[in-house]
């Protein structure tokens, strides 16, 4: 008895020791992790914030002079910017493998469908062998790379703000990417992928969120996003929902068309009535809603056996579903969409950092690029793709070098409680109470 | 070698081995075989087990930074405050508490007429093969059966359309869809093998004499099954449904697939840690804490763990 109360007494001991040990390592891991450029130093050493407000100040000075949300106020001047501080100079050997996170469909090696590949052949001649973890939301993406067992990541706008103020990611720096040059210039240096015009990754391609409609049930093709969000839809509990905190953006835009009094002109940038509005309107959405999607399998599948008529969706479904038989179609409504500008980016601990710059040339090519941006259904980042898709029209179709067609897609952007839409009198509403909101509704 | 087994019953210290030296201290210190026999797996289980619980404990204390979305030391109440006083994730809790009893009544109905037939009824022979027939869904996956009853359960699927057309519309009047139902129906069936199985355990330890001991010394029936069964079984059942209504109770999985919108505890924990909001999922992660140890507790003073 008197041995097995000592052992218990010392293993409670180094129980409490271990506990108080490992928050020490995280913050220890978290001020290592900060590569030396001056940007990610403040982010990392300074958690309180002042951080956030640094950061953030960047995005609020670049969107206050306009409204516009894909606006190319940003510093494009930065091209000739000398790499920061701590970011490589020349590239190695690969190192033999690299270890991604992705959205569905970005990584393809033909194993989803053997016509779809342009993995194998990167594979084939860099040596490097892509192993890829699919991240269905950016916050699962924030998630992942916080665990830094990957080395890069395509991140979407409101991942890439939080992933540079956490030290997750490293700066790029272009000379090592070729195919960076021939990028359209409204992706780079953007308040999204750069911080003080120093880059921090290769922009993927860009696309809107649709909303997408069985065309059996409807006739005409419906144009407005009241199909979700009203109860005079036709489709009422077979309304498919994207199921993320960032969807409180869509019902933000709806609101900016429908209850212009309420004064949204940025979807990410609500005070606390526009936020209470906006929750309103997905509290009544439930009712219609028969499916929260956090999986695209999830949508495709409620898609392809009828129990989903309509709702929120990417290109990528549909294509997906069609190929299976759905008979469905996606649409860009009148009242605009929110959308994604995906930028690849690579971790500040990543362990194969060669075949990283490798992977991130290789995405950004011509030919890869119009590949994935094809499958997918979005807007390529490569100038030079729009001549090598399969279909010589889909450059024009997604919108890739119109910029009028993006000013009334607001792409994911974290909300900070500096308000994104330049307003100083009030504060806004910052992600974690998004999601905490999201979390109750879900209940 | 004979030499050496003669050394080893006589104290000779200068011809003995390694290995006998090492044999004759722990004869003479008995408690040095215990320690060394028992510490790595203690090891394990108060460091990995019982240090990771901890550990996510401590977790819930923490403050997220906004900024990066990674926990800070800051200390604060603030998570418990949010885990334990907003109204709708206690709701959450208690749908996730009703899920799993509803799941373990399920399983309990259906489980003791099995459980008796197999023990009581059927031929010794037939008793294996019923017993291989129960286990036999554990060799399929879990997540393949739960998608084989999203196949029955969808709207589209001829057993379970809504319409005249449908097997269950015409045969009872009524059709889940994808639901609170749909969840119980499917998680019963996932676990219902761990609810016979102990149940015909504990049958098949109460000897037919007792029951024939019984109705010879006047006992009807509903005397016999209250003052002999009853006693031995309800140990039993405690023991299936522990395994029922934790595995129900922290299902995230199949309210995902068959569940519709329907939201458990897991499915909150799972949303939150992946928000990424560590010290939050912390917090609600201390709900499911609480309920399986009182449940625990409730079922120990039944003697379940006797027969686990």
């Amino acid at each position: 008895m008197r041995t097995n109360r000592r052992i218990l007494a010392i293993a409670t001991a180094m129980v409490v020791v271990l506990a108080a040990c490992g928050s020490d390592d995280d913050t220890a891991s978290t001020d290592t992790a900060a590569t030396g450029t001056a940007a990610t130093d403040t982010a990392a050493a300074d958690t309180t914030a002042d951080a956030a407000a640094d950061t953030s100040a960047a995005p609020a000075d670049t969107t206050a002079t306009s409204d516009a949300p894909g606006d190319t106020t940003g510093d494009t001047t930065g091209d000739a910017a000398a790499p920061a501080e701590g970011v490589p100079t020349e590239l190695g050997e690969g190192e033999g493998e690299v270890n991604l996170i992705a959205w569905a469909g970005y990584v393809e090696d033909g194993s989803t469908d053997p016509a779809v590949d342009w993995v194998s052949d990167f594979e084939a001649d860099t040596g490097c062998q892509v192993n890829v973890k699919i991240g269905n939301s950016s916050d699962e993406m924030v998630q992942l790379m916080q665990t830094g067992e990957y080395d890069g990541v395509s991140a979407s706008g409101d991942a890439t703000q939080r992933l540079i103020a956490g030290g997750e990611v490293a700066p790029i720096n272009p000379d090592l990417i070729p195919n960076y040059a021939d990028i359209f210039d409204d992706l780079k240096l953007q308040p999204w992928n750069s911080v003080d015009g120093v880059p921090y990754g290769v922009p993927h391609g860009r696309g809107a969120n649709l909303l997408v409609f069985n065309t059996e049930l409807y006739t005409t093709p419906p144009d407005s996003w009241s199909e979700v969000f009203e109860d005079s839809t036709a489709a009422p509990g077979a309304v498919s929902v994207y199921d993320s905190p960032i969807y409180i953006a869509d019902a933000a835009l709806y609101l900016m068309a429908t209850q212009p009094d309420l004064g949204i002109t940025n979807p990410y940038a609500l005070d606390q009535d526009q936020f209470d509005a906006a929750i309103a309107l997905l509290d009544q959405q439930q009712a219609l809603v028969g499916q929260y999607w956090s999986s695209y399998t999830d949508q495709q599948a409620g898609l392809e056996d009828g129990s989903v008529l309509t709702g929120t969706t990417w290109q990528v479904i549909v294509n997906l579903a069609q190929a299976n038989g759905a008979k469905i179609d996606a649409v860009k409504p009148v009242e605009g969409a929110t959308g994604w500008s995906d930028t690849w980016m690579i971790s500040s601990q990543a362990k194969n950092p060669n075949c990283m710059y490798m992977w991130m040339d290789h995405i950004a090519s011509p030919e890869a690029n119009a590949a994935v941006a094809e499958y997918f259904g979005e807007a390529p980042s490569n100038a030079l793709s729009c001549d090598l898709t399969a279909d010589p029209d889909h450059c024009s179709i997604f919108h890739a070098a119109d910029t009028d067609y993006w000013t009334d897609v607001w792409y994911w952007t974290t909300a900070t409680e500096e308000c994104l839409d330049g307003r100083t009198d009030v504060a806004c509403v910052p992600y974690t109470e998004w999601v905490n909101a999201w979390s109750e509704l879900r209940s | 070698m004979s030499s050496v087994a003669a050394d080893a019953s006589s104290p000779g210290p200068a011809s003995a081995g390694p290995g006998r030296r090492l044999g004759r201290t722990f004869t003479r210190h008995p408690w040095l075989g215990l320690v060394s026999t028992v510490t790595a797996p203690v090891a394990w289980l108060l460091v990995v087990y019982i240090g990771a619980l901890a550990l996510l404990v401590v977790t819930a204390f923490f403050k997220l930074d906004e900024a990066s979305q990674k926990p800070t030391s800051e200390f604060t109440l603030g998570n418990l405050d949010t885990a334990f006083t907003t109204s709708t994730f206690i709701w959450t809790v208690v749908r996730s508490v009703g899920v799993a009893l509803a799941v373990t009544v399920l399983c309990l109905v259906i489980a003791l007429p099995m459980a008796f037939y197999i023990s009581k009824v059927a031929k010794p022979w037939a008793r294996r093969g019923f017993v291989v027939a129960v286990i036999l869904p554990l060799w399929a996956g879990y997540l393949v059966k739960g998608y084989a009853w999203r196949a029955m359960f969808s709207p589209g699927s001829k057993f379970a359309a809504s319409g005249s057309g449908g097997v269950l519309q015409s045969t009872i009047g009524w059709t889940p869809g994808f639901g609170k139902a749909a969840l119980v129906i499917t998680l019963a069936y996932q676990w219902l093998p761990y609810m016979v199985l102990p149940i015909y355990a504990g049958l098949d330890r109460l000897p037919s004499s007792l029951l024939d001991a019984s109705a010879d010394l006047g006992g009807r029936p509903l005397r016999t099954f209250r003052s002999v069964v009853t006693p031995t079984i309800v140990p039993a059942i405690a023991a299936g449904s522990i395994f029922t209504f934790s595995l129900s109770l922290g299902d995230y999985i199949m309210p995902n697939i068959v569940g519709g919108t329907t939201q458990l505890i897991g499915n909150l924990i799972a949303r939150t840690l992946l928000a990424p909001n560590q010290p939050l999922a912390a917090a609600f992660t201390l709900w499911p804490i609480l309920i399986i140890v009182v449940y625990l507790v409730s079922m120990s003073k039944l003697h379940a763990f006797e027969d686990l």
